[in-house]
């Protein structure tokens, strides 16, 4: 029950920074490509979603 | 293709919109009344369920998820339906959810006035109630997802992913910030300690104010925002890197709220960088909001909704360029535990929070009850009150906090300290009753709306089934060559997941180094656990809500060090279970009350602190004199205690209390040395001897290591 120090040191713990820095900095990336290659269109489209709407 | 025919539910939108209403009154009421108690402690009532430190929890938890949460559901029942182009997936699910989220409000607003709290600010409820928040927030999943997967829409609009990530997120933190080990119906103990337990709780509580206060109300505004406007969103390439951004780093903020403290410095460097990211989404965010808006101001003159969409938008802004700004640890030194904070997440809830709730009722009413509003004019007036509110409540606060600052950081050119504590606080009491006022104002505003929409409901006809109609999704749909986002974006559960990897990092990243390298929490020997008395006396300070006020964390700076004692440090604090670092001092700091007065002092102050202080605003506590301490606990409490990690000898519970009457006849015979006669089974000996404790076992190590040098 105890959530108290199982370990007394990790090994290699820098390796827990530099991943967090990798996968942070390849998801940006990934989504930025996107963002800007997407067809301008298709997000056009989305965008008017909430405006298609009978009611307006 | 066949038009399928179908209705929305507005019914299920009117019994949350009502409830966001009502509690927006409740939880306003509650916070002025809390804020005159400030400067009025008399207006506690000397009553223990209407005091400080039970009042302001009512407050902040009806504003958070009795408000708030109601205006999130109130929205998403409306918006989530008709971006769907579905009813939702089950009208008894919607029911179910709504009847059971008011029911915990319920429980909560009552066990919270009778003192019943775990000591974590924002997530003070007890274990049964979290247990009923967890089912009614899976209820409320299923109806989600029912939806999304039922819709007719083939694309997902950005306003539901923010109700996606809302969801799963707030799941992750509640369950995780919930763990706690019930020592009877309505008490529990936190299963973290200490400095975890402080992490964890302001991983929390940063986050609920991200993924409560701020993504869902995020999606509100991506929806209402353009429906008011009638344009689409500025940009919605914009929304999805606002999307992606906030979720991804939001999350690993929350370290900047324990800065200078005794959480190791990794995390809070951690903090301070993820939160200095955090300008841009937010910006983005706001850009994109007023940049709809573009060419279409004079709209902003005429129409009320979107003058309160406007100010919560750039409110918005305010308060996240604000809070990075207060993450850099220059500015959180003197901001943290000053009233500037309260300035700061005033500007989010009064400015942002509320008015986004305003705009959307005042869109919704009509709409649904087929109408006009009743009165732009009065609206508009409830505009300009809430606006006045907001500055009169925040800028008092603003100087109050940099005032309480300056007056603690001031040294005589002797080198002693200028101010006496109490001197800081008697000296803001006119910024006090200024908040107030402002508060007083934002209060009558939605009063106003009130009237309106009443008035507004009564002339219109409610359309509890709307008529709607939309092509059903063909069954097979052909992938092919189609970007990887929009694969995505159709895929709701897909969307799910990732949302929640993207969350996960974060926590993950800060809490397992903190949780598992020891050198992380330095071993302090002489740190013992709590006496059975002073562990019944630490849970009469967490029942009271003393943590509202005191902090028990003392920086490591001149000023700090110089009023209070030896800075904080992280092995200290092993036993707390919860920790009790606060976040406010609107009374001194208390990490080492231990042994700085007399048993008498204390009784004396809780009885009436004027006696000791005068000047002081603090309430009395009376009745902690007269109330008998519940003994019959004790060894369910040492025994939870021991399955926590805490090293009581195996069998203490057995004879905990005969140690605990002990030393609570030592303490009576202390205060009848001073001439008080009290017997020794009340409240009040067994808070003393807690109160008596804080902080003191760190001397012991240091009057040791004395002893070894005299000695050699």
């Amino acid at each position: 029950m105890k959530f108290i120090n199982y370990l007394e040191k990790i090994g290699g713990v820098d390796i827990l920074g530099l991943t967090s820095f990798g996968i942070f900095f390849i998801f940006f990336i990934v989504m930025l490509t996107w963002v800007f290659k997407t067809d301008k269109r298709k997000i056009e489209e989305i965008s008017r979603i909430p405006l298609d709407n009978p009611e307006q | 293709m066949q038009v399928e025919k179908f209705c929305y539910d507005n019914k299920i939108v009117k019994a949350f919109g009502y409830a966001t209403v009502i509690f927006a009154v409740v939880g306003m009421l509650a916070g002025l009344w809390a804020a005159i108690q400030i400067y009025a402690p008399a207006t506690s009532l000397n009553l223990a369920p209407t005091t400080f430190g039970r009042i302001r929890p009512l407050h902040t938890n009806a504003i958070i998820f009795a408000f708030v949460g109601n205006c999130i559901f109130t929205g998403v029942y409306y918006s989530l339906q008709r971006l769907c182009k579905a009813r939702m997936f089950s009208d008894k699910l919607s029911w179910i959810h709504f009847w059971g989220w008011q029911l915990i409000i319920a429980a909560a607003a009552v066990t919270l006035l009778m003192g019943y709290t775990s000591g974590k600010e924002y997530a003070e409820l007890e274990w049964p109630i979290d247990i009923a928040i967890t089912l009614i927030w899976v209820v409320f999943g299923i109806n989600m997802f029912g939806t999304i997967l039922q819709r007719r829409e083939k694309h997902l609009y950005v306003a539901i992913w923010f109700y996606i990530a809302t969801w799963v997120t707030v799941a992750m933190l509640h369950i995780v910030n919930s763990f706690e080990i019930p020592v009877s119906f309505m008490k529990s103990y936190s299963w973290y300690a200490g400095v975890q337990d402080a992490l964890v709780q302001w991983w929390y509580g940063h986050n609920a104010v991200a993924f409560f206060l701020t993504t869902p109300i995020l999606g509100l505004m991506y929806y209402f925002l353009p429906k008011a406007a009638n344009r689409p969103v500025y940009s919605y390439r914009l929304s999805i890197i606002h999307f992606w951004a906030l979720i991804f780093i939001y999350i690993w903020a929350g370290p900047h709220h324990l800065l200078y403290t005794a959480l190791p410095d990794w995390a809070q460097s951690l903090g301070t960088v993820f939160s200095l990211m955090l300008i841009f989404p937010s910006w983005g965010g706001m850009l994109n909001g007023l940049f709809t808006l573009r060419g279409a101001w004079d709209k902003v003159r005429e129409d009320p909704v979107l003058k309160f969409m406007v100010v919560a938008i750039t409110c918005y802004g305010m308060a996240t360029l604000e809070g990075p700004l207060l993450s850099l640890k220059n500015i959180s030194a003197i901001a943290h535990y000053s009233d500037w904070i309260i300035a700061h997440v005033h500007i989010g809830g009064l400015g942002w929070n509320g008015f986004m709730a305003f705009a959307m009722l005042y869109y919704l009413v009509p709409k649904m009850w087929d109408t006009q509003l009743y009165s732009k004019k009065l609206a508009t007036n409830h505009f300009w009150l809430g606006t006045i509110g907001i500055i009169l409540y925040a800028v008092p606060l603003y100087w109050a906090g940099f005032t309480q600052t300056l007056m603690w950081k001031t040294f005589t050119p002797e080198g002693q300290l200028k101010f006496q504590f109490l001197e800081s606080v008697t000296n803001i009491i006119p910024m006090y009753i200024t908040r107030s006022v402002g508060g007083g104002l934002y209060l009558a505003g939605a009063l106003l709306m009130c009237y309106n929409l009443a008035k507004t409901i009564a002339a219109g006809k409610f359309i509890a089934n709307e008529a709607a109609e939309a092509a059903p999704l063909p069954k097979n749909i052909k992938h092919g060559k189609e970007h990887w986002h929009r694969w995505i974006e159709r895929r709701p559960l897909t969307l799910l997941v990732v949302s929640l990897i993207v969350v996960v990092i974060g926590g993950v990243v800060e809490m397992i180094p903190a949780f598992l390298v020891k050198s992380n929490i330095p071993t302090i020997t002489s740190v013992k656990p709590y006496t059975p008395l002073e562990l019944q006396g630490r849970d009469i300070y967490v029942r009271e809500g003393c943590y509202t006020c005191h902090s028990q964390m003392i920086r490591p700076f001149r000023d700090e060090v110089a009023r209070y004692g030896e800075y904080s440090k992280a092995g200290e604090f092993v036993y707390d279970h919860p920790f009790q670092w606060g976040s406010k001092r609107t009374g001194p700091d208390l990490a080492r009350i231990g042994g700085k007065y007399p048993d008498s002092w204390h009784y004396n102050h809780m009885d009436d602190p004027t006696s000791m202080s005068p000047g002081s605003v603090m309430p009395a506590y009376p009745w902690l004199l007269d109330d008998a301490l519940d003994t019959a606990s004790t060894p369910a409490k040492i025994r939870v205690m021991q399955k926590l990690g805490v090293p009581y000898p195996a069998g203490f519970d057995k004879t905990a209390n005969q140690d605990l009457t002990a030393q609570a006849e030592a303490i009576a015979a202390r205060l009848k040395k001073d001439k008080i006669e009290t017997p020794a089974n009340k409240e009040i000996v067994a808070l003393i001897a807690y109160l008596q404790r804080v902080g003191t076992d760190i001397k012991l190590e240091q009057q040791a290591a004395a002893g070894k040098t005299t000695m050699q």
